[in-house]
């Protein structure tokens, strides 16, 4: 009897993810996750569409973590994430039986920048932007000697993303160690050419954005460094690639399912399309793409992740 | 058929008319049912007596005062720039001006008033802005000064137009009665004229203020996005009219608390203009006409 029971529900767990494959096939690549990646994704799956226009491609953002929960369940076939999936997250798709390959595709850094002619300001450590930034800042920190003591008396005027904005949740993040928690008194904007206007022209401004619109802004702007606590360093391509510009930098991933590369043909060619175009498309979404090498090295990794999955299935 | 065409004609104006009507009392409606649900969340009291307004961020505070002191402020700033200087323009324009410049004068300041106020905007945070930096030092990029003086531009024709349409209006008989007693064209204007077309003067000038008040565009480039109670004009600060438009173009979510304080901010708005438009009903009212 309970043979019978273990056969049969076996035969149903099989017959529904048997469905669930054929429906992934039929109705494109879905991907959720990270609204920091999303932008990423979004400007690959603009460019495949020119490819494969047959191709449908969907992409959700539910953040990071609910990315995950959705690539956990086997619910979609690529998962953005800006951080590395956690041991839960991890545990759940092992549970549901899902194998899967983590690739990195960019490193994300985030600028502080104050005005040309601010001669006091050339490093700031972590502690004094949250000194900056904590709610309980608001109202409160409102000139540049409270700050540190020989700064200036002057009033500071702080330039920033607003809540929408996904540079503000890992700022936030970052720094005041939760994502959303900041104080509310800045002037705030979604539109980071606003704050490149703002700090741009307000001597005692301090401001923060993605490093793409210091780049563009450079002769404008005066970047200031920033001390983790292992000595001032300032964001460039290098120091945020190799992750010593702390904490405000970041590798970028996607994760993939290895069901979906069997399954979906177009899983594997998109991906491949992903891993060839993404450092060209990198800089107009404002991020910094890893070293060539490093481009070589993701793509053999996902060229063996897919070998692997196809021999599998083979037998 | 001929009373059929009149009927029809009538009906047709009063339907005109009924809606504009309807549209009011809609825009009312919609205003009021949402923010008294605002007001279910956030006590009365704390929306017009806190000094900070945060809705958006961890730490919640609901006070309109930053907006309302940010809103008044370039408005302040405008109406002191637009009104010396649009009402020397009428007096000169009715009083000095041979006729023929009087006809191409008034058309072409008009036009200020029809450059489209996003134009003014940049004008202001690009030409205005870097010109006083020059010489108020610690002028921020973004400030309600530069802001106020364009809005001030673009409000001058307001002033000046509507002033010395009252100006003209004037009877004859009292500039005649004036140059009789033996006073001078200066003394005529400021001592008889000014004085007499006075109502219409302060209509041109509340208009102007309700205007100023209502500005959208340049406020939300040039004078910056953060809510600040202050008076100093040097420094970025927010307009009720300038949040409106930040928070509808972010992703706030519809029906929650952060979307309603839109229109919490947009009742303000519209007690504000509304009584100032009520009060230049009244004025215009009750002072019509006196001469004649």
């Amino acid at each position: 009897m309970k043979k019978i029971l273990f056969t049969s529900a076996m035969a149903f767990l099989m017959f529904a993810c048997g469905n669930n494959k054929k429906d992934d096939s039929s109705s494109g690549i879905s991907i959720d996750g990270s609204s920091t990646v999303y932008p990423v994704t979004e400007a690959i799956a603009e460019e495949y569409r020119n490819e494969d226009p047959k191709v449908q491609v969907t992409i959700g953002v539910s953040g990071t973590g609910g990315g995950f929960q959705k690539f956990g369940r086997g619910d979609v076939d690529i998962a953005n994430a800006s951080r590395s999936i956690k041991e839960d997250e991890k545990a759940i798709a092992e549970e549901n039986d899902i194998n899967f390959i983590e690739l990195e595709v960019a490193y994300d850094g985030l600028a502080v920048i104050a005005h040309p002619e601010n001669d006091w300001l050339d490093c700031i450590t972590v502690e004094e932007l949250r000194t900056i930034w904590e709610p309980a800042a608001q109202g409160k920190i409102k000139r540049w000697n409270q700050i540190r003591s020989e700064w200036p008396d002057e009033e500071i005027h702080l330039y920033g993303p607003g809540v929408a904005s996904g540079t503000f949740d890992y700022f936030t993040e970052a720094i005041n160690g939760k994502s959303g928690s900041s104080r509310g008194d800045y002037t705030a904007s979604e539109d980071d050419n606003v704050l490149v206007q703002g700090v741009a022209g307000d001597k005692y401004g301090l401001g923060f954005f993605g490093l793409a619109y210091y780049g563009e802004n450079s002769e404008k702007l005066k970047l200031v460094g920033v001390d983790g606590g292992e000595g001032c360093v300032e964001p460039t391509s290098e120091t945020v690639s190799n992750g010593s510009y702390a904490p405000l930098s970041r590798p970028l991933f996607v994760y993939v399912n290895s069901s979906s590369v069997k399954n979906n043909p177009k899983v594997i060619d998109f991906m491949e399309f992903y891993l060839e175009e993404v450092s060209s498309l990198l800089k107009d979404v404002g991020y910094v793409p890893l070293t060539e090498e490093e481009y070589k090295r993701e793509r053999k990794k996902f060229a063996d992740f897919v070998e692997q999955n196809k021999a599998e299935k083979a037998e | 058929m001929r009373k059929f065409k009149e009927v029809f004609i009538e009906k047709s104006l009063l339907t005109s008319a009924l809606i504009t009507i309807l549209i009011t009392v809609g825009i009312i409606l919609v205003l009021s049912l949402e923010a008294v649900n605002f007001f279910r969340e956030v006590s009365i009291i704390d929306f017009l007596t806190d000094s900070q307004w945060t809705p958006l961020f961890t730490d919640k505070h609901f006070g309109i005062m930053p907006l309302l002191s940010g809103t008044l402020l370039t408005s302040f700033i405008a109406i002191a720039f637009a009104v010396p200087i649009g009402l020397s323009i009428s007096i000169y324009i009715s009083e000095y001006a041979p006729r023929s410049f009087r006809k191409s004068i008034k058309p072409a300041l008009e036009l200020l008033a029809a450059v489209p106020t996003v134009v003014y905007g940049f004008f202001a945070l690009t030409v205005v802005t870097p010109f006083l930096q020059s010489f108020i030092p610690g002028l921020s990029g973004f400030n309600s000064l530069s802001a106020g003086l364009v809005m001030g531009i673009m409000i001058i024709p307001f002033v000046s137009s509507l002033s010395e349409d009252a100006l003209h209006a004037v009877p004859n008989s009292l500039r005649e009665a004036a140059y009789g007693m033996g006073s001078t064209k200066l003394q005529n204007s400021f001592r008889v004229l000014v004085p007499a077309a006075s109502s219409g003067i302060i209509v041109s000038v509340i208009l102007a203020i309700s205007r100023a008040i209502g500005e959208t565009m340049i406020v939300a480039i040039a004078a910056g996005q953060q809510p600040r109670l202050t008076m100093d004009p040097t420094v970025p600060v927010e307009t009720i009219t300038a949040y409106i438009v930040q928070v509808s173009l972010g992703d706030v979510e519809h029906g929650s608390l952060e979307y309603r304080t839109i229109f919490a901010a947009g009742i303000t708005l519209f007690i504000f203009t509304f009584l100032l438009n009520t009060f230049s009903y009244k004025i215009r009212k009750k002072f019509r006409e006196k001469y004649e």
